[in-house]
């Protein structure tokens, strides 16, 4: 059973989440409905401190067993802080995708961008969609 | 010869129950104006005893020579009875890839095996379970280290194997890196003044092989700090692998790739194939690095066994964005490889030493002949590079009497004139090497 | 099992070195102290404990001669015993790459013969034998792909790869700095041809064809699709992996393709050696023929000789001339068959692999209800749906029964994919059995799931943990 998606946040198309952090920073990560179609995560490669993505750019690379998967920015900005817990320790985040799972810190380049993502209600009615 | 088990009556049946009247129907989709009535220009089929008849008279027309003094990159050493008997079970040489661990631990684990042997022997922390040969392996490599620096020259020494030197410049090529060569030094190691010359930030790998295509021992640590100063990687290069049997290998000399050549473990001349590329990198590199790997791991009842792991970096997952589109590889020649190095063990160094002497002993008498001279006064393994007043004449004598002699370098280096590249290893004799030097005095 | 470090001892040796029958120098002044190692760490161990290991090893492996392997898209065909005698006639092991033409004069007479066979059995113009498996050739034809438009001048940055291809198709593209633009198959498996055609462009260098497909079935619009590549300038690539499916009944060059690579470890029976060596020999129509890599075997009168005076050449992808040892097997192969022998065993590969899609697909659904080629695709769909039974399960389940399973999980565009090649070297009687045992697993899908989900129960190991494996890889022993 997935985790209920927060409300505390926006979402991607892409199974992405962005959480605001009210300084013109925000954390970046993937849904937990992300990480259960991906199975065991092995191994995260995050971005080098300094790195400045477009939104929709590949931001990070998620591998599990028998799959690789690009985590795209839901929005644009540089890159300011990783959660190095995830190289020792992968499995976080197929344990807490939303909290200590997280992957990247970014600085908004453009706030408006934030715009164009989905809130919680339009992200679960687009995993129900997807699951049909 | 006929291996379908299919009698008439199987056919019969067999149609039946797919429903169709003739064989020719299971055909259908193939659109008519494209179907063979039969194949074109083909000879008839032959029974075994004809096929083998065939075979013998094609191998009879080859000419075994009696000796082989020619390295260059291919090298004649006794290979033990015990390897041609394990690899030719065939629970390992009709296996598949071994992507279903729990039938294939036999393989996973003799990989695994392998993969270390390889790691110790390089001085480097992983290997992988094989490329398709040093020259290849060698390529990949280069292709890796501007894939993950984004810098797009390759510096490589002239004194590397020169067809290894053509691969990398066709794979370069094809991903749009330049290759700079830069020269040897009258020593026979690679220049190291034009080495700095050429180096900056551009520059994502530079490559030596040691021993060199001369023959000569290079100074890999000089060369790894001079690379690693402008932030390039160094990969090391190497032909005859029992030279690692005595010298100190490149993963002791700061290099962070090897890839050479594995055809001296146990393997066959063959008229150059198959072979064995053998690759090696610092573990730092294991998640990016091309190939095979076999892991260890444990069952759900914690016993130890072996898995292909990181198989997120192959083609078959990663597609375009793999490094390497490798699938097929040398596995049953790196299972030889590894089988000789298990048998031979510690014995590899007396192995290594008596190359050495073998070569000290035809150089010695070779340079007693009027006109030969040294070339290059670096110290060398098992083959070396001399000058002599008329190298044709010389592997024309070699050759009428039945040997294949000595490379000529001038087919590669046009400025080196009359100069020949010898090799001695445990498989020549004394007596031949007298014979030789009868024959070309 | 131990491992050879486990079960070494100092002191003990296996293979001994003769006495050096030449006067002993001292390495140390002849070479220099700062060029050796210091110690050797292999293993030590005596010659009856290493051929035991290995035997042992071996006995935990599972090869064609022990049973069934319906791998699809390998072509598991039965490995002959000629071929290996043939291989290592001594005439042939023995020589050196670099010897003299005039003492090769057998070998190659043998691989200019090969590429004449080859040619006329698939339509080509000319061969290569440099490749040394099936992915290399493939790198090597989309090289030769590259060096014909930069000769023309032209600029193509795109090669076209349909969603069932597999993998090296798309890396091989890459590593010549193409870009990939996926193509879309139809309801019937085949080359969706609106979207082909919306696809090709004058800035699209290629198509990668597997024929038939990796679904085990004929591009029935061939002649289309060539034609819609071709009308913009572009090649048409065939992927030979699957040319156990046509020999004797239609030949590519005729087809329209330009380009072809070929594994003679899948098509032409010689044995796997779990992973290679292989051989990817590749084919071309007559305007590529320039571009092959070198050297090249030229032939005067009766004798031949080793040539690389080409100028347009891409050059050379591996050092010598190819994997020569596989190569005579497969011609020992293509020669003790001739024309009748391969034909008839494309005719039986695929009466085999239409017989089992028979018997099995009142119990596992079929995407694809048409004839097929020599090999049949499946979905687990139903177990999945049924009991949470996939693919995966049921294939460590075959084990059980005695089978290498068949692939699984390919091609990407079938859910849970079982992908079925019995070859032609299979009786029916072999081909029953397993059918039995496959309805068998269904049916304990339905009724038992947890059985087929612990599987395999009888193997030396039971599953393997490759999560741990691939999040802590440990490929290099290393002693507590």
């Amino acid at each position: 059973m997935s985790k209920s998606n927060p409300t505390d946040r926006l979402y991607s198309k892409d199974h992405e989440w962005v959480k605001d952090n009210g300084d013109g920073t925000a954390l970046v990560g993937i849904t937990d409905y992300a990480q259960e179609m991906l199975t065991d995560i092995v191994f995260v490669e995050l971005p080098p401190i300094g790195k400045k993505v477009a939104q929709g750019e590949p931001v990070a690379v998620v591998e599990s067993v028998k799959s690789v998967s690009d985590v795209y920015a839901p929005v644009g900005g540089e890159v300011v802080d990783v959660n190095k817990t995830l190289e020792d320790t992968p499995e976080l985040l197929n344990r807490d995708a939303f909290n200590d799972g997280w992957i990247a810190k970014l600085k908004i380049a453009d706030a408006d961008e934030l715009k164009s993502l989905l809130s919680a209600a339009a992200y679960d009615a687009l995993i129900q969609e997807e699951k049909h | 010869m006929d291996y379908c088990p299919h009698t008439p009556d199987d056919i019969t049946q067999m149609q039946a129950a797919v429903g169709v009247n003739s064989l020719e129907e299971l055909f259908a989709d193939i659109p008519q104006k494209f179907r063979l009535k039969q194949m074109p220009d083909m000879p008839a089929s032959l029974s075994e005893q004809e096929t083998l008849g065939l075979m013998q008279a094609l191998s009879g027309k080859n000419k075994t020579p009696c000796a082989t003094l020619t390295g260059a990159g291919a090298y004649a050493h006794f290979i033990p009875a015990v390897v041609g008997h394990l690899v030719g079970r065939a629970e390992f040489y009709t296996a598949y890839t071994p992507y279903q661990a729990e039938i294939s631990q036999g393989i996973l684990q003799a990989i695994y095996e392998y993969q270390t042997m390889i790691a110790r022997l390089t001085g480097m922390e992983v290997a992988n379970a094989s490329m398709y040969d040093g020259a290849s392996a060698m390529a990949e490599a280069a292709v890796l280290c501007a894939k993950m620096s984004n810098r797009t020259r390759i510096v490589v020494a002239r004194s590397v194997h020169p067809q290894y030197r053509q691969v990398l410049q066709t794979y370069s090529w094809a991903n749009g890196y330049a290759v700079t060569e830069i020269p040897y030094a009258p020593s026979g190691q690679l220049d190291s003044t034009a080495l700095a010359a050429v180096l900056d930030d551009s520059v994502a790998a530079v490559i030596v092989q040691s021993p060199n295509f001369f023959g000569c021992i290079e100074d890999i640590t000089t060369v790894a700090d001079a690379a690693h100063k402008c932030g390039a990687l160094l990969i090391a290069g190497f032909t005859d692998g029992t030279s690692l049997g005595i010298l100190k290998p490149a993963g002791a000399c700061g290099a962070d790739f090897v890839a050479g050549e594995g055809q001296s473990f146990g393997n066959p001349l063959n008229y150059g194939g198959p072979y064995l590329g053998i690759f090696a990198a610092r573990e730092k590199y294991l998640r990016r690095i091309p190939g095979r790997l076999a892991g260890a791991t444990v069952d759900k009842n914690g016993k130890r066994g072996f898995v292909l792991t990181l198989q997120t970096r192959e083609q078959h997952i990663r597609r375009e964005k793999a490094t390497s589109n490798i699938c097929s590889n040398e596995a049953l020649c790196a299972l030889a490889a590894g089988i000789y190095l298990a048998a031979l063990g510690k014995n590899l160094r007396k192995l290594a030493a008596v190359n050495i002497y073998k070569a000290q002993y035809l150089k010695n008498k070779l340079l007693r002949l009027t006109g030969w001279q040294d070339v290059f006064s670096t110290p060398v393994y098992n083959e070396f590079s001399l000058r002599c007043p008329d190298a044709r004449k010389v592997n024309e004598k070699l050759q009428n009497a039945g040997m294949t002699g000595a490379y000529d370098l001038r087919k590669d280096y046009p400025e080196l004139e009359n100069t020949l590249l010898f090799c001695a290893t445990e498989v020549l004799s004394k007596n031949d090497m007298d014979r030789v030097v009868e024959i070309i005095k | 099992m131990e491992l050879i470090f486990e079960i070494s001892k100092p002191g003990r040796s296996a293979a001994d070195v003769s006495r050096s029958d030449v006067p002993v120098v001292n390495v140390d002044d002849v070479i220099g102290k700062k060029y050796l190692r210091d110690e050797l760490d292999l293993p030590e161990v005596a010659e009856v404990d290493l051929v035991r290991h290995y035997t042992n090893l071996s006995r935990r492996n599972f090869g064609v001669d022990l049973g069934f392997y319906p791998l699809g898209s390998c072509t598991m065909k039965y490995n002959p015993k000629l071929n290996e005698n043939a291989a290592v006639l001594p005439g042939f092991t023995g020589l050196h790459p670099e010897a003299p033409d005039e003492f090769a004069q057998g070998s190659l007479e043998l691989m200019f013969d090969m590429q004449r066979l080859l040619s006329g059995i698939f339509g080509m113009a000319e061969f290569t034998l440099q490749p040394a498996a099936g992915a290399h050739g493939e790198l090597t034809g989309v090289m030769m792909i590259k060096k014909y438009f930069e000769k023309k001048g032209e600029k193509r940055r795109l090669i076209l790869i349909p969603d069932a291809a597999h993998g090296t198709n798309p890396a091989s593209g890459a590593l010549c700095g193409f870009e990939t633009v996926t193509l879309r198959s139809n309801a019937e498996g085949g080359v969706d041809l609106e979207h082909l055609e919306s696809l090709m462009t004058e800035d699209v260098a290629a198509l990668m064809l597997t024929n038939p497909n990796t679904l085990g079935l004929f591009e029935r619009n061939i002649e289309k699709v060539a034609a819609i590549i071709h009308g913009k300038g572009g090649l048409l690539y065939g992927d030979g992996a699957n040319a156990n499916a046509f020999l004797g009944k239609t030949r590519p060059g005729d087809l329209g393709f330009d380009v072809i690579q070929l594994n003679l470890h899948k098509t032409f029976s010689t044995p796997h050696g779990c992973g290679g060596p292989g051989s990817g020999p590749v084919g071309v129509s007559a305007g590529l023929v320039d571009y092959l890599p070198v050297p090249r075997i030229i032939k005067n009168d009766s004798t031949y000789n080793w040539s690389s005076d080409f100028p347009d050449t891409i050059g050379r992808v591996r050092a010598f001339y190819g994997n020569f040892n596989v190569i005579v097997k497969a011609y020992t192969y293509i020669r003790s068959l001739g024309a009748e022998g391969l034909t008839r065993a494309t005719e039986m590969a695929v009466l085999n692999a239409n017989y089992i899609k028979e018997r099995l697909k009142p119990y596992f659904d079929l995407p694809f209800d048409r004839v097929c080629m020599h090999e049949c695709v499946f979905s687990g769909n139903r177990q999945v749906a049924e009991n949470g039974v996939h693919t995966s399960d049921i294939a460590k389940r075959l084990i059980d029964f005695g089978y290498h399973p068949p692939t699984i999980y390919f091609p990407l565009i079938v859910h849970e994919a079982i992908m079925i090649e019995p070859t032609e070297t299979e009786s029916k009687e072999t081909l029953d059995i397993f059918c039995d045992a496959m309805i068998a697993i269904a049916a304990e899908a339905g009724e038992n799931p947890q059985r087929v989900k612990d599987a395999p129960l009888s193997t030396p190991v039971s599953r393997l943990d490759e999560v741990l494996a691939a999040r802590k890889p440990d490929v290099c022993w290393k002693r507590s």
